[in-house]
């Protein structure tokens, strides 16, 4: 517990003092959405119909462009392979470094959702339910984002193999994230979406950490 | 009993041998002294040794617990000197008081408030090296461990080494320029070259 606490404050107090790079995703998240009313028309409806999706699939592609910062720069200066000879299993340390990400990426993301929604016209009744399932769907993932990261560890254009290893990952909590709103304003109940969410998130903790293990273990060996 | 052994080693990285049937034994207050060309297979041994890197044949005998120092220099650019050190020191249960020690000993107790990115590269490994004693481990595996360190800072290192061997401690060490080490077995990776092995045969027979 006592590494698994210096991990995570070690990468936060690395996250906040290089802001920048916190900075720039969040940026892009705004950016990219306010995109979307030039690229389909100003029309109300239609942004309020695309709006639950075109918020998720941005949230997801953010949290996929911060995901090199969670094992590359350590691979890079050598603390990485020292992590992974430490008395603490490596799964745990991951777990505390992803921890530490989704609490500097999908936590953000979730505060800035709100102003996307009112830029899109998202209807008043659908800002709890997208809320609810970012905060379950963001932490699942920054774990599959993990998988990915440690797979590309050291491999040429890795932002683009983590994109093709990741997002096809990422479909099943983006169906349910979005149907989630759907539901709601179509006057269903959203519970079915979250308990799935839920599920997901609840076999990514543990199985998640394991396989990024394996695969930084791997990626420190060259 | 402390003690570091290894027989039979051979290391494949690729599809190229870098050494093969390579052994020595060290027991406690041992110290091995890795020499050889550039490529000869020193800092793959030491990978070996720490765990990082599968043999390709062979076996290594650890009894005790290992550190390791590579190439890189672990050092956060944002992180002071003191917060580098007291994160390593949590990560293997040391107290405080150890990482008071450590700056003590590599002379960066004055540097202990300066961020990693204002550090000189002497200074990042003298850093480096802080963790190895914050890590409190039985047996030291040092590649090139006086990279960018003037010569107080090595021969502080030579006598932080002779203490820890005087403790009971194995140290395996590569170097490029003259390193006391009295009383090391000495390993010259170039004899363990692919190949050679068939010729200290034949010089046997």
């Amino acid at each position: 517990m006592t590494a698994f606490l210096a991990v995570l404050t070690r990468d936060l107090r690395l996250a906040l003092r290089q802001s920048a790079d916190l900075a720039l995703v969040l940026g892009f998240f705004v950016i990219a959405a306010s995109l979307f009313p030039f690229g389909v028309g100003p029309s109300p409806e239609i942004l309020a119909r695309i709006a639950p999706g075109v918020i998720w699939v941005l949230a997801l592609l953010a949290v996929m462009l911060s995901l090199d910062r969670l094992f590359q720069q350590d691979l890079a200066d050598g603390s990485l392979e020292q992590l992974a000879l430490a008395p603490v299993p490596l799964s745990i340390t991951i777990l505390a470094k992803v921890a530490a990400h989704w609490l500097t990426t999908g936590l953000p993301l979730i505060a800035v959702a709100p102003v996307i929604g009112i830029l899109l016209n998202l209807p008043p009744d659908g800002y709890v339910t997208l809320l609810v399932g970012l905060a379950l769907g963001t932490p699942t993932l920054s774990l599959i984002g993990a998988v990915g990261a440690g797979l590309t560890l050291g491999a040429r254009r890795a932002g683009l193999l983590i994109a093709l290893l990741v997002l096809p990952l990422y479909i099943p909590i983006l169906i349910f994230g979005v149907t989630a709103v759907d539901a709601v304003l179509t006057g269903f109940d959203a519970r079915a979406h979250f308990l799935y969410l839920a599920a997901i998130l609840a076999a990514a903790i543990p199985l998640a950490p394991l396989a990024a293990a394996a695969a930084v273990r791997h990626g420190v060996e060259g | 009993m402390t003690r570091l052994a290894a027989s039979h080693l051979t290391c494949l990285r690729g599809a190229r041998l870098v050494f093969e049937d390579l052994g020595f034994d060290l027991a406690g207050g041992g110290a091995l002294l890795l020499t050889g060309p550039n490529g000869s297979g020193k800092s793959s041994l030491m990978r070996v040794l720490a765990g990082l890197l599968e043999p390709f044949d062979g076996s290594v005998d650890l009894d005790g617990t290992a550190a390791y120092i590579g190439h890189h220099d672990p050092v956060k650019p944002t992180l002071t000197v003191r917060e580098s050190l007291d994160f390593w020191a949590a990560l293997y249960g040391a107290d405080a008081s150890d990482v008071d020690a450590a700056l003590d000993q590599l002379a960066l107790t004055d540097l202990a408030p300066i961020q990693g990115r204002l550090l000189s590269s002497g200074q990042r490994r003298r850093l480096t090296l802080g963790r190895l004693l914050v890590q409190g481990a039985e047996i030291w595996l040092m590649d090139e461990p006086t990279v960018g360190l003037d010569t107080a800072a090595v021969k502080r290192v030579e006598s932080l080494v002779a203490a820890h061997r005087a403790a009971g401690g194995i140290v395996v060490l590569s170097t490029h320029i003259e390193f006391a080490l009295p009383g090391a077995q000495t390993l010259d990776l170039g004899d363990f070259a692919p190949g050679r092995a068939v010729d200290r045969a034949g010089e046997a027979a």
